[in-house]
């Protein structure tokens, strides 16, 4: 599996879920702020998509069973607690892999070095909504505390090993732990303990195998392309 | 405003001579006929104050409702570079509702009050919004006509008399400018594409070049506000003139896009110097401003439970700053301000 497909696939992806969020967020600040966020990915995905082949081809004639994202990524929106719960986990994890990948000698060097800097804005957006929220009312607590819940359990995918990336993963899992741990509980909410990527998640995005409401998405996100074959836009 | 407002009434009620209210008056109307800027600080008339509430609240509600037509869009959106351009331009809407809001607090009302109204149906936002976009087409012709239109509208208003609300429209007019380039250019690559694009562009204009002749309002003998507004300096051009200018900068453009415009009337006029086109259907315009256009329940309602379902997490970030008053830090990085 190509690298740059998994890293690619998975900002496209997320992109695409925040961007279902225009027009829907709770105040104006965050319209900008989401749609910001989702525009920074899109750009990191065309970046990486293009290592590989023609984006549009590769975001727009692929089936399912071939996009190498994460399952975290494809994870419905939910309420705005469960969208920042899913940007905690995956723009901590982003931050830590493409800092070590700015520092190190790859083809990634010089993208990860451009992109680290707005992922570490995406992180600091996600840690200080999730401080507000957690010690903010008794209803935000709550919620914030179930998206984190229901979330969890696929961020084992997270520190799977991708071929062609030079990561000591462990180490990344544990500055990843410690990095949650220490932004959860200053949110007084708990670190969730249950299972992460059992047998069946366990780097499942990875090889193709997604959760069901990701067909659906693709499928809105195809559909124009693919009533048109050959068009220009 | 409550604060200022309540002592300009007390002064006034206070003079029985009005001598200082009938010099502040003349002082106001020297600074608008010299071209001056009024300032929030500056007094003002009040109907002069209420009318640009009135007016700019409506613009930064456009801005708000103007995100959902074209969001409709930003998951089908065919390519990447498109769903790039399309995200910046509805992020840019965000922007501009946010700047507008911001100078219409500087007359003394509030982004909450203001929004209340909105979702009460008490203000107005821009009846072009109450059209559905039902192609990609749509996304163009919107680029194009919408903001072709809205910009020819709000050009003049970066000379308005009212400093905030001109300094804003600079700002937004070049963002503005740069979205209906994008538009035409959209609107061009489908035209010039296949036969099913091409009739997908042309389907699109149809649909969007009345409604877009609307957005400048009434025609002049019918517009409530315009003679007082004009008289202000808050409009600089009449309804039916910027009408006029706009239909003129189109045509030219529509013969390069290689589409027509759904007007069997429209053809120059070498005597005026201008296009002739034919009548606008006041009765639909009517209708849609009177809620009963397209999209007007779905854009409200939309607007609504956004509103609604988003209040818990208001809620939760006043908690926090009311917890956390002397860190500050979260309050530092609002990612509005981040991003802005």
């Amino acid at each position: 599996m190509s690298a740059a497909l998994a890293l690619g696939d998975d900002a496209l992806v997320l992109s695409h879920r925040l961007g279902e969020w225009a027009g829907h967020a709770p105040v104006l600040e965050e319209e900008v702020a989401l749609a910001n966020i989702a525009l920074d990915l899109l750009g990191q995905a065309r970046v990486l998509l293009s290592l590989v082949g023609d984006e549009d081809e590769l975001a727009y004639l692929r089936e399912e069973r071939a996009f190498r994202n994460l399952q975290l990524v494809e994870q419905p929106n939910g309420d705005f607690a469960h969208t920042i719960a899913r940007q905690l986990y995956f723009s901590v994890h982003q931050h830590l892999l493409y800092s070590e990948l700015a520092a190190g000698q790859s083809q990634f060097t010089d993208l990860a070095a451009k992109a680290v800097k707005e992922v570490a804005y995406h992180r600091d957006h996600a840690e200080h909504w999730v401080l507000r929220l957690g010690d903010g009312t008794a209803e935000s607590h709550e919620r914030l505390q179930a998206g984190l819940d229901a979330l969890w359990r696929f961020t084992g995918e997270m520190f799977q090993p991708v071929e062609g990336l030079d990561i000591d993963w462990e180490a990344l899992r544990g500055s990843w732990l410690t990095a949650i741990t220490d932004v959860v509980e200053r949110a007084t909410l708990s670190v969730p303990d249950g299972p992460r990527s059992g047998a069946w998640a366990a780097g499942a995005g990875r090889q193709g195998l997604h959760t069901e409401p990701f067909g659906r998405m693709i499928a809105e996100m195809q559909h124009l392309h693919r009533s048109h074959p050959g068009a220009s836009w | 405003m409550a604060a200022v407002t309540a002592d300009q009434k007390a002064q006034r009620t206070a003079d029985p001579a009005d001598t200082a209210d009938a010099a502040r008056v003349a002082a106001f109307d020297a600074s608008v006929a010299a071209d001056d800027r009024i300032e929030p600080r500056d007094w003002m008339p009040e109907a002069y104050r209420a009318s640009l509430v009135r007016q700019m609240a409506q613009h930064a509600h456009s801005e708000i409702i103007g995100m959902q037509p074209e969001a409709n869009w930003i998951t089908r959106a065919p390519s990447l570079r498109r769903k790039a351009i399309l995200m910046a331009k509805v992020q840019d809407e965000a922007g501009h509702g946010l700047y507008l809001y911001s100078a219409a607090e500087t007359l003394g009302t509030s982004r909450e009050e203001l929004l209340d109204k909105l979702h009460a149906g008490r203000q107005r936002y821009s009846s072009i919004f109450n059209y559905p976009t039902l192609t990609w087409a749509d996304v163009g012709a919107i680029g194009w006509l919408v903001d072709g239109a809205a910009i020819t509208n709000q050009v003049p208003l970066c000379r308005c008399s009212y400093g905030p609300y001109a300094r804003a429209m600079v700002r937004i007019c070049k963002e503005e400018s740069f979205h209906q380039r994008q538009g035409y250019e959209l609107l061009l690559t489908l035209s010039r594409g296949t036969p099913e694009q091409h009739e997908m562009a042309q389907d699109a204009v149809n649909r969007w070049w009345w409604p877009s002749l609307m957005m400048f309002g009434p025609p002049d003998d019918a517009s409530a506000h315009s003679a007082q507004s004009m008289a202000w300096k808050i409009k600089r051009h009449s309804n039916d003139e910027l009408r006029q200018r706009f239909v003129d900068i189109c045509v030219p453009q529509a013969e390069a896009l290689g589409l027509a415009l759904p007007d069997p009337g429209l053809r120059w006029n070498e005597e005026r110097g201008q296009h002739d086109f034919g009548a606008i259907d006041w009765t639909e315009f009517q209708e849609v401003l009177k809620g009963n256009g397209p999209c007007n329940e779905q854009r409200l309602t939309q607007r609504r439970e956004a509103h609604e379902e988003g209040a818990w997490v208001r809620d939760a970030a006043a908690a926090y700053a009311a917890k956390h008053p002397a860190r500050g830090s979260a309050q530092h990085t609002q990612p509005g301000e981040a991003t802005a």
